[in-house]
């Protein structure tokens, strides 16, 4: 069973892969973007796991509604609100239990990213977050594991694609040949999990 | 790349800390990152919140005032506010004539704009929302974010922001603001791509000898790169492109605008090639405005916007207007 705790682990394990990814994340975001994803991201996990700190909640709803709350009030952009959704929705779909399962978890997931897509607008294929969120929330009754491969396979495959949302859709054609920023840092969230499980 | 600043973590905390003091005619929030017209709320009148990115200044704090914005809420370099900040604003300029969010059609500003609203109207304040997307060079199509909003964001404020001073209602001010977006269209060409403060070296690399076409205004690369036009040859391209997409039946506004890095020489003197394009097209032109008003950092190149206006949206353009970046009449 997964208690509160394990969830602040992952959150805090989010919080220092994207310290280590920012660079990247922000390279990735030049070609296609306008340069800030790990800027921004940065600035949102600091903030998440400042308010872990300072309001340490109990259960692991508690503590993703915390986290996704802050990232709507940190980060701007689009990356803010969708984040914060994906995290504010998993954990409103945990409720207020002390310990859940694994399976409950990718429920939950699966709710949060449902609501990213109503939110953003996109469908797989459309090169954005949603391209490796789908697959590791698919894969998640598996394994941590399996959710990491799935979703780094997923931010791979959206190198060949043309982008249909987000601010990469301006440059039509020009827009292949690019990894999204978006799909690579969901990448690391989901990633962060198995990471969260070791410790 | 040198910039003056201290750090890039701070530019737009310590641009602020220089508005406030450029301007104490504002209210500037540096904390809460929002600009205020000092005497809002004014009684009975329509107030209008617009906000995005920095990096595009004046837009949009630089357009706070009688007769324009009420309230602005600058972002992160590029990165839309966030929602607290514009609920906040609304809270602060509602007179209970109602709020206009004036929002730049981006992603990121139409979610942020979105859960605002949802916020302000807890508060028991009534919100209207326009969405300016205005640059031909996005194909407009189901599939994708839709066309971005640059230069006619200035049309819609001014005009819109005059017809809230005049004391029409929310719907009117509304219908106002989206009768202006709906009647503007902008083309933007880049010679040189632009540095953020956090990156520290240009958004995209574009050789010396070549310029692109189709930009917007964060940076993003446009839609095709040529190699360098003459002014001339831009300015026939960029209308064309206007006037295809809207071929006007009323004159036009026209805002040949610095994206920030091109000296008022170099834009005085494409002015000349557009003004010499509308009139080969039997384009009548209104008034015209040359300057930096919507720019992306440093960002060398230019945009054109036309807005078509009738008689009432002209009258409101003319009205008198008092902000830091736009002022004339009072």
């Amino acid at each position: 069973m997964l208690d509160a705790d394990f969830f602040r682990r992952w959150m805090t394990a989010c919080a220092a892969s994207v310290e280590r990814e920012a660079d990247r994340l922000t390279a990735l975001d030049s070609p296609i973007g306008d340069a800030d994803h790990g800027t921004n991201l940065q600035r949102g996990f600091r903030a998440v796991t400042a308010a872990l700190e300072r309001e340490a909640p109990t259960t692991p709803g508690a503590v993703l509604t915390l986290a996704g709350r802050q990232l709507i009030s940190s980060v701007g952009g689009a990356s803010g609100p969708l984040y914060g959704t994906l995290l504010r929705r998993t954990g409103k779909a945990l409720g207020d239990a002390a310990e859940v399962s694994e399976e409950q978890l990718a429920e939950a997931l699966r709710a949060g990213v449902d609501a990213v897509r109503a939110l953003g607008g996109a469908a797989p294929g459309d090169k954005t977050m949603v391209d490796a969120l789908v697959p590791a929330v698919e894969a998640l009754s598996t394994s941590f594991a399996a959710a990491k491969d799935a979703a780094d396979e997923g931010a791979i495959a959206t190198t060949p694609m043309l982008a249909r949302k987000g601010r990469a859709s301006y440059l039509g054609e020009r827009s292949v040949g690019h990894q999204d920023p978006g799909a690579t840092s969901s990448a690391l969230i989901v990633a962060a999990l198995e990471e969260a499980d070791g410790e | 790349m040198k910039m003056l600043i201290n750090v890039a973590e701070t530019v737009v905390a310590d641009a602020l800390r220089g508005m406030a003091a450029a301007h104490p005619e504002l209210t500037v929030d540096v904390e809460n990152r929002v600009i205020l017209r000092r005497d809002a709320p004014v009684a009975g009148k329509v107030a209008l919140v617009s906000g995005g990115g920095s990096g595009h200044e004046p837009l949009h704090g630089g357009f706070v005032g009688p007769g324009m914005l009420s309230a602005a809420c600058p972002g992160e370099v590029f990165t839309s506010p966030v929602p607290d900040q514009m609920a906040r604003a609304a809270a602060a300029v509602d007179s209970g004539a109602g709020v206009l969010f004036v929002v730049k059609n981006y992603t990121g500003d139409v979610l942020n704009f979105d859960m605002a609203a949802e916020l302000a109207e807890d508060e028991g304040i009534s919100v209207a929302k326009v969405l300016v997307d205005d640059d031909v060079a996005v194909t407009d199509s189901l599939y994708t974010a839709g066309r971005r909003g640059t230069g006619a964001t200035l049309f819609v404020e001014k005009i819109a922001g005059a017809a809230a001073e005049e004391g029409r209602p929310l719907e009117q001010v509304e219908a106002v603001a989206r009768r202006v977006d709906e009647n503007s269209r902008s083309f933007g060409v880049a010679l040189a791509a632009c540095t953020t403060p956090a990156k520290g070296s240009p958004t995209f690399d574009l050789p010396p000898g070549e310029l692109e076409l189709g930009i917007g205004i964060h940076g993003e690369p446009g839609r095709e790169r040529r190699p360098m036009m003459t002014s001339g040859e831009i300015a026939d391209f960029a209308v064309d492109a206007l006037l295809t997409d809207l071929p006007p039946r009323n004159p036009v506004l026209v805002l040949v605008n610095g994206m920030g890095a091109t000296p008022l020489l170099e834009l005085y003197g494409f002015n000349a090639e557009v003004q010499r394009v509308l009139a080969a097209r039997g384009v009548a032109v209104a008034r015209t405005l040359v300057g930096n008003y919507v720019t992306s950092l440093d960002m060398a190149g230019a945009s054109v916007t036309l807005c078509q206006v009738d008689e009432e949206l002209l009258s409101l353009w003319d009205a008198p207007v008092s902000t830091p970046g736009l002022r004339w009449g009072m």
